[in-house]
């Protein structure tokens, strides 16, 4: 199984291209970093990973509200589901209790197993939604669980639509 | 395939990262620059022990009982086990901001405070969050640059910003906090049984000898001068141990840590309640102890990427590191691209995609696994990527 690449950098050298992947290549290409963007945490209800769903004004012109909150509400309930304390997490860490935590060299453990389906959501995210828009959200648990980083593109050339068009047919494969 | 191939050892994270801390078994392994406590905490529990494996336990399993030893061979494992566990793992240390998010943090700070002027010192850093219905002052780290998370603090010792920090402890040479806090007190309560076992069964023994010789009044010279070191070793260590044990339960149920209990954060009539705790004993037992293992957020295995500036040089790398692209002519640009990390899929490593994945995010404390020596990596990987 292998394990999804983390940052966004990492997933423009996946070996498999499509499509939607050429944009976000092209972001690379034909755009330049102008800034980024960092959603804080919400410590509400305590120590729990959870990011504010307030909209940041640098983001009003690039994407729609709701878009971006869905983002942060799905994430914020991966966070969740991960830090759950139930019937699994008990029976996982008396299981690992029992064998000297030596189990956790042949299986992951529920958080990673989560984290893993977070890095896929963030990676699907990026390709749909916001590498057509000029940004690209990184994994907070590149930046320690912190933040949330948006980078903020601009486009180089004319559009941004345009220049990549344009440039899918020399680089495609 | 080309002849030119750099076989170089690539950077990993751990080497890079700032704080005091030491690294082994190539960043598997995270502990305090001070280890000297620790190698004589690992002294006196493997050296009492093995008193009593080789003088005390043949006499009792053959007159009492062969459960005897192997209870405490158990009990001896498990406590080596959560040591190492406690000692080697990643506290919960939280990386330093990059650049961008400081500047952001100082933006902010600058925006909230408004114009301060000239000679005045500038207000402190605090924020004020509401946790629970209370208000919890988040504190700006000058090291780390970062507003501190709730319940984070920041180890002078290790100079790091450590989630859920509770102390340092020298006896394991290493900060204690949210990561290794369950071990940590599974290694205190796991010992002070192991003391315990062990003083009774040295009074057993002690007691045996005298019944069976029936002099009643030559004990010192039939005792082995091992059996009073060991009942010593045991007595002053149940003292510390047990107390400590005691201490521990008690933050445990009322969801505290060290650090909060001896700066009173919560105790005093004009300070807020504990906001974390659920006000329930098994409630806040369960919580710190049976909540999933959190994941190490540093990324220490990682490989540093040497070439990160320009994102058109990145591109076009990224651009030619397909499958049917030769990698060889990349290596004489920058090895960076690729040299394999946890982020790169399985298919483009085959070698190495089973040793470098599991060690990455939660480290194996008690016994590291013989690593591959990163020399043999990148050049197997360079070898093998066309495929």
């Amino acid at each position: 199984m292998s394990s999804a690449p983390r940052t966004a950098t990492e997933r423009t050298k996946l070996p498999y291209c499509h499509e939607s992947f050429h944009n976000l290549q092209e972001l690379r290409h034909s755009a330049s970093l102008a800034n980024k963007v960092f959603i804080q945490r919400d410590y509400t209800d305590g120590t729990v990973c959870k990011f504010q769903t307030k909209f940041p004004s640098e983001l009003d012109s690039r994407i729609e509200r709701t878009l971006f909150e869905d983002t942060v509400k799905t994430l914020n309930n991966y966070y969740a589901e991960a830090e759950k304390i139930g019937g699994q997490s008990y029976l996982e860490g008396c299981l690992a209790c029992l064998t000297v935590y030596l189990i956790f060299l042949c299986i992951e453990t529920r958080y990673e197993k989560v984290l893993k389906k977070i890095s896929r959501y963030i990676q699907e995210q990026n390709e749909k939604v916001y590498a057509p828009r000029g940004l690209l959200i990184t994994d907070p648990i590149e930046r320690g669980m912190r933040v949330i980083e948006i980078s903020v593109y601009e486009d180089r050339g004319s559009s941004g639509s345009s220049s990549g068009s344009s440039t899918t047919s020399s680089s495609g494969r | 395939m080309s002849a030119v191939m750099i076989i170089r050892k690539p950077t990993r994270k751990w080497e890079k990262l700032p704080g005091k801390n030491t690294f082994c078994c190539d960043g598997r392994v995270m502990m305090a620059r001070q280890k000297g406590v620790f190698y004589l905490t690992l002294f006196l529990i493997v050296g009492t022990c093995s008193l009593f494996f080789a003088f005390e336990c043949p006499y009792l399993a053959v007159h009492l009982s062969p459960a005897i030893p192997v209870f405490a061979v158990l009990l001896f494992i498990f406590v080596m086990a959560m040591l190492l566990r406690t000692s080697f793992s990643d506290p919960g240390v939280l990386p330093r901001a990059l650049p961008e998010e400081a500047n952001f943090i100082e933006m902010e700070i600058e925006a909230a405070n408004g114009n301060v002027l000239a000679g005045q010192r500038p207000p402190p850093r605090i924020k004020n969050v509401q946790i629970n219905n209370q208000i919890v002052k988040l504190k700006y780290c000058y090291t780390c640059k970062i507003f501190r998370p709730p319940r984070a603090s920041h180890c002078s010792i290790c100079d790091n910003c450590v989630d859920r920090f509770d102390h340092h402890c020298p006896w394991v040479g290493n900060c204690v906090g949210k990561r290794n806090y369950r071990y940590f007190y599974l290694f205190t309560l796991s010992l002070s049984l192991l003391t315990i076992y062990i003083f009774a069964f040295n009074i057993v023994h002690v007691v045996l000898r005298e019944y069976r010789s029936k002099k009643m009044f030559h004990v010192v010279s039939l005792t082995p001068h091992c059996t009073v070191l060991e009942v010593l070793v045991c007595f002053f260590t149940i003292w510390s141990v047990v107390g400590l044990t005691g201490f521990h339960t008690y933050l445990i149920s009322l969801n505290q840590t060290t650090n909060e209990d001896i700066k009173g954060s919560w105790s005093g009539k004009n300070r807020v309640q504990n906001p974390y705790s659920h006000k329930n004993i098994i409630k806040n037992c369960c919580e710190v102890l049976c909540s999933p293992t959190f994941p190490s957020v540093l990324d220490r295995r990682g490989v540093m990427l040497e070439d990160s500036s320009s994102p058109t040089h990145s591109d076009a790398s990224a651009a030619s590191t397909h499958k049917s692209s030769n990698p060889v002519s990349q290596t004489t640009k920058s090895s960076a691209p690729l040299i394999p990390n946890e982020h790169t899929p399985d298919e483009a490593k085959p070698g190495i995609g089973a040793g470098t994945q599991k060690s990455t995010s939660s480290p194996k404390g008690e016994k590291p696994p013989s690593p591959t020596s990163p020399n043999a990596v990148a050049p197997a990987v360079i070898k093998e990527s066309t495929h």
